[in-house]
C-alpha cells in the first residue's frame, strides 16, 4: 500500500509536465511532424484497425454482397483442431490386429472419420496434419486448415534457426573484420553487397544456384566429389526446400547484422583489451569477459530484429517456391497474401495477419522479458 | 448584366455548341498487352479505323502489362474510374459481371452467328464480352516419332483412348531416346493449370465444380472419376513419364524443339516455333479417358464497363471490330485461331489445309469453357494447388477433398455468388 500512495504523486507529477511541455511545443514543430503523422497514420494505424476489425467480417476483395459480421469464425477456421485415436483393424474371425509385411499395424483411413459421418460431427471437414503410433493405436492430430497449421510450423522453424545462426554468423564476421588489416574494407564491403541488392535479385539468382539439375550448388558439388554427388533438386524436394531458403535467407542479410555487431563493438573501449592483456587474459577470456558484456545492448537489437524480420518472411518464398512443393516452404505472409489477394478472401487474409500479429507481440514481450536489465 | 457580358455570354454558348456537334467523344480502353508491339500494331490499326468511320467516338488506348493487368481493373473500379471499355480473360468475365464491372453487351443481333464457342462470353444467360480470337491445345509430336514406335496418329474423330496414350508414353519412356515422354509444361505455373489440365479430369468424368448448380465442388472434384483422373496425374510423375513441378521454364520452352520431350501438351501460340523446328509437326487432339476428349478454350475478351456513360459506342467499337479481316489480321500475327470460319479461310495458318488447321477443328469440337461462374478465379487456384500437391506426391483423395471442401467453403461465403 505505502509503494501504490508514493508512487502515485510522482506519476502525476511526470504525467502533467509532459503534458505541458506537449501543450509548450511551438506550432512549428507540430506543423513540421504533421506529414509524418498524417502518413503513419494512414499507413500504418488504418490498415492495422482495419485487419483487425475485417478479420471479424466476411469482407470479399471483390463482391456485390454486403459485409456482414461473422464473430469469430474465420479463427475458428483458421485454428481448429482436434485429436484422433485410431484403433488397428483387426481380423473379424480371429479379433489379431491386421498387420502389414513390415508388421506395422494397418488402421482405417481418417477420411472415413473426417467426411460425411454424422457420428463423428466434431471432425467433419478437418485433416491430418500428423499422427503418431501409441501402442498399436495410431493418434492423429486433425486440422480444420492444415495449410495454415504448415505456414505456422515452417515459420517457427524458420525463426529457430535464423535468429541464433544469422545473429552468430554475423557476430563471427564483425569479429574477424573488427581488425587493423589492410584492406579490411575491401572484406566489410563484399559482406555487406548482398544486403544491398533487392531481394527478390537475390532470390531470382539463387534458384539458378539451386536449379535441379545443372545448378552452381550441384555442378560444385559433383566438381568437388569427383562426379560422385547426384544432382539435388533443392527447391523440389519437401526436405531440402526449406532449408535452401533458410541457407539463403541466412546468407542475404548477415552482413546487415555484421554491421550492427561491429558498431557495437567499436564502442568498447580499447582500455579495457589492454587492462585484461595486463591481466593475462587469453583472446577467449577478453571475447567472454570484455566484448560479450559490452556487446549486450547490441545482442538484443539484433535478436529481436532478426526475429521479427524472420517472421515477415515472404519475398524469398514468394519468388523461389510459392510455398511448395506439397507446403513445406509456406509462411505465414505467404497465407495472408495468398488468402486476402490472390482468393479474394480479405478477412480471411486480415485472421492470418492478426495471429501473426499476435505471434509476434508476443514472442518481442518474452524476449523483452528475458533480456531485461537485472540488478 | 451589361451588352459585353452578354456578347461573352453568347461566344462561350456557341463555341460549346459547336465543340459539342462537331468534336468526337473520347471513349477509354484498356488492354492487358503492353508490351507487345505486335498486337499493339493492329489494334492501334482497327482503333484508327474505327476513329475515321464515324464521327461520334474516338477511342483513346490504355495498355497495361499482363501481369498487372487484372490488378488495375480491381483498383479502377474500387475507385470508381473503369474505362469504357474493358479487356477481360474470359474466365474471369463471370466475377467481374458480378462484381457489377461489367454491363451486358448488347451487339446487333447475328453478329456472333458463325463464331466458335470459346470467344463468346455468356454469364447467366446474358452475353458480357466477346474474343476476337481464341486458344486452343493439342498434343505436340513428330510424325516420325510416333512411326518409329508404331504408335497409331489419332484423329479429332478417333482420338486416342486413355489406356492407348498411357501405353505410348511407356513405349517411349522404355526406348530411352527422351528424357520424358511428355511435357506437359509444369513450368507454366498460374492459369496455365486449369486451363490446360482441367479437360483431363472433365475427360475423366470429373469437373472443377459441379456444372449443374456451380454451388458445390463436393463430388465433381473429389469423385470417383476425380479420383481415378488424379491417380492416373500422379502416375505420371511418379513414373517418371512427365517433368514435374520444378521443370526449368527454358525447358518448357525448347524442350520439345531440342529433343528432351517426344509429346509436347502445348497451345496454338507455341504452334509456330514447332513447326519451324521440324517440318515433319504434328498437332493431334487430346486423348479420350472415357467422357470424350476436351480441351480448354476462350482467350482475352472485350467488354463494356458498368461505369460507361457512352455504352452505345462501347459496343459500337466492339462490333466494328469483330470485321473478318481484324480477326484474320490477328490471327496472322500472334498465330491466335480466328472465331470465324470467313475469318479463318483468310488467314493465314488456320485456312484450309493451313498449317495450323487442326487447330481451328479441336477448337470447334472439343473445346469446353471453364466452369462459367463468379468462384472460377478462387476456384481455378485452389486446383492449381491441388494438382501440383498431388504431382508432388500428395495423397489424391485427401487432396481432392480438401479442395473440393476449400470450393464449396467459398461458394457458400460468397452466398451462391448470387445464383
Amino acid at each position: 500500500m505505502t509503494v501504490v500512495s508514493t508512487s502515485r504523486p510522482t506519476a502525476l507529477a511526470t504525467s502533467r509536465i509532459s503534458r505541458s511541455r506537449l501543450l509548450d511545443t511551438p506550432r512549428a514543430g507540430w506543423a513540421m511532424a504533421l506529414p509524418a503523422f498524417l502518413l503513419l497514420t494512414l499507413f500504418l494505424i488504418v490498415p492495422f484497425v482495419l485487419a483487425f476489425v475485417l478479420s471479424f467480417t466476411n469482407q470479399r476483395l471483390v463482391s456485390p454482397n454486403p459485409t456482414e459480421f461473422v464473430g469469430t469464425s474465420n479463427f475458428e477456421s483458421l485454428l481448429g483442431a482436434n485429436i484422433l485415436t485410431l484403433e488397428p483393424l483387426r481380423d473379424e474371425a480371429s479379433g489379431e490386429v491386421i498387420r502389414d509385411d513390415t508388421g506395422v499395424p494397418t488402421y482405417p483411413p481418417v477420411r472415413g472419420f473426417t467426411r460425411n459421418n454424422p457420428d463423428f460431427p466434431q471432425y467433419s471437414g478437418m485433416r491430418e496434419l500428423f499422427g503418431w503410433q501409441m501402442g498399436d493405436n495410431r493418434v492423429v492430430i486433425l486440422a480444420r486448415d492444415v495449410v495454415f497449421m504448415r505456414a505456422l510450423g515452417n515459420t517457427l522453424l524458420f525463426v529457430l534457426i535464423v535468429a541464433p545462426g544469422q545473429g552468430g554468423l554475423a557476430l563471427l564476421l564483425a569479429l574477424l573484420i573488427n581488425q587493423k588489416l589492410k584492406g579490411v574494407n575491401v572484406f566489410r564491403a563484399i559482406y555487406f553487397m548482398p544486403v544491398v541488392v533487392s531481394i527478390v535479385v537475390v532470390a531470382l539468382l539463387w534458384r539458378f544456384i539451386y536449379d535441379g539439375q545443372n545448378g552452381l550448388l550441384n555442378s560444385l558439388l559433383g566438381l568437388l566429389t569427383f562426379g560422385a554427388f547426384k544432382p539435388i533438386d533443392w527447391l523440389g524436394q519437401t526436405g531440402t526446400a526449406l532449408g535452401s531458403i533458410i541457407g539463403m535467407s541466412i546468407w542475404q542479410a548477415v552482413g546487415f547484422h555484421m554491421v550492427i555487431w561491429l558498431s557495437g563493438l567499436q564502442t568498447i573501449p580499447i582500455s579495457l583489451y589492454e587492462a585484461a592483456h595486463i591481466d593475462g587474459a587469453n583472446n577467449w577470456q577478453k571475447f567472454r569477459f570484455v566484448t560479450w558484456p559490452g556487446l549486450r545492448n547490441t545482442a538484443v537489437l539484433v535478436l529481436i530484429v532478426i526475429t521479427m524480420q524472420a517472421f515477415a518472411l515472404f519475398a524469398q518464398v514468394n519468388v523461389m517456391t510459392d510455398g511448395g512443393p506439397l507446403d513445406a516452404t509456406t509462411t505465414i505472409v505467404l497465407q495472408a497474401v495468398e488468402r486476402g489477394y490472390v482468393k479474394q478472401d480479405i478477412a480471411g487474409g486480415s485472421a492470418v495477419s492478426v495471429v501473426l500479429f499476435l505471434m509476434v507481440l508476443t514472442i518481442s514481450l518474452v524476449q523483452r522479458y528475458l533480456t531485461r536489465e537485472k540488478y | 448584366m451589361n451588352r459585353r457580358g452578354l456578347l461573352i455570354g453568347a461566344t462561350l454558348a456557341s463555341v460549346l455548341m459547336t465543340t459539342a456537334a462537331f468534336a468526337a467523344t473520347e471513349l477509354s480502353m484498356w488492354y492487358h498487352g503492353a508490351g507487345n508491339p505486335v498486337e499493339r500494331e493492329i489494334l492501334a490499326g482497327i482503333i484508327a479505323d474505327f476513329n475515321a468511320s464515324q464521327a461520334d467516338w474516338s477511342i483513346k488506348l490504355e495498355e497495361f502489362p499482363q501481369g498487372a493487368y487484372n490488378d488495375s481493373v480491381t483498383a479502377a473500379a474500387l475507385a470508381g474510374k473503369l474505362p469504357d471499355i474493358i479487356d477481360v480473360d474470359g474466365p474471369n468475365m463471370p466475377n467481374w459481371a458480378w462484381a457489377g464491372y461489367m454491363a451486358p453487351l448488347e451487339l446487333p443481333a447475328g453478329t456472333l452467328d458463325n463464331f466458335l464457342p470459346g470467344p463468346i462470353g455468356e454469364w447467366n444467360g446474358t452475353l458480357y464480352s466477346v474474343g476476337l480470337w481464341d486458344a486452343a491445345v493439342a498434343m505436340v509430336a513428330r510424325k516420325s516419332t510416333l512411326d518409329e514406335f508404331g504408335i497409331r496418329i489419332p484423329t479429332v474423330t478417333e482420338p486416342w483412348t486413355g489406356d492407348e496414350f498411357n501405353a505410348a508414353l511407356e513405349k517411349i519412356k522404355a526406348s530411352g531416346k527422351y528424357e520424358y515422354p511428355l511435357d506437359l509444361g509444369m513450368a507454366w505455373t498460374g492459369e496455365w493449370y486449369p486451363y490446360a489440365f482441367s479437360p483431363f479430369l472433365q475427360s475423366f468424368g470429373g469437373d472443377i465444380v459441379d456444372r449443374t448448380t456451380y454451388k458445390t465442388a463436393e463430388g465433381a472434384l473429389n469423385g470417383e472419376a476425380a479420383v481415378k483422373f488424379g491417380e492416373w496425374w500422379q502416375h505420371l510423375f511418379t513414373d517418371k513419364l512427365a517433368p514435374g513441378t520444378s521443370q526449368d521454364p527454358a525447358d518448357r520452352d525448347s524442350g520439345f524443339a531440342s529433343g528432351k520431350y517426344a509429346i509436347s501438351w502445348n497451345g496454338n501460340w507455341a504452334a509456330l516455333g514447332a513447326l519451324t523446328a521440324f517440318d515433319d509437326t504434328l498437332f493431334l487432339p487430346a486423348p479420350d479417358f472415357g467422357h470424350g476428349p476436351k480441351i480448354g478454350a476462350a482467350s482475352w475478351q472485350f467488354g463494356v464497363s458498368a461505369s460507361s456513360q457512352h455504352k452505345d459506342g462501347a459496343t459500337a467499337f466492339i462490333t466494328f471490330a469483330l470485321q473478318d479481316k481484324y480477326l484474320a489480321a490477328f490471327s496472322d500475327a500472334i498465330g491466335l485461331i480466328p472465331p470465324t470460319p470467313a475469318a479463318a479461310a483468310m488467314s493465314k495458318n488456320y485456312k484450309e489445309g493451313g498449317p495450323m488447321a487442326a487447330f481451328y477443328e479441336l477448337s470447334k469440337v472439343q473445346a469446353l469453357v471453364r466452369p462459367v461462374t463468379p468462384g472460377y478465379v478462387v476456384e481455378a487456384k485452389v486446383f492449381e494447388k491441388a494438382l501440383a500437391d498431388i504431382a508432388n506426391g500428395a495423397k489424391v483423395a485427401d487432396t481432392l477433398d480438401a479442395a473440393a471442401d476449400e470450393i464449396t467453403a467459398d461458394i457458400e461465403k460468397n452466398k451462391g455468388y448470387g445464383l
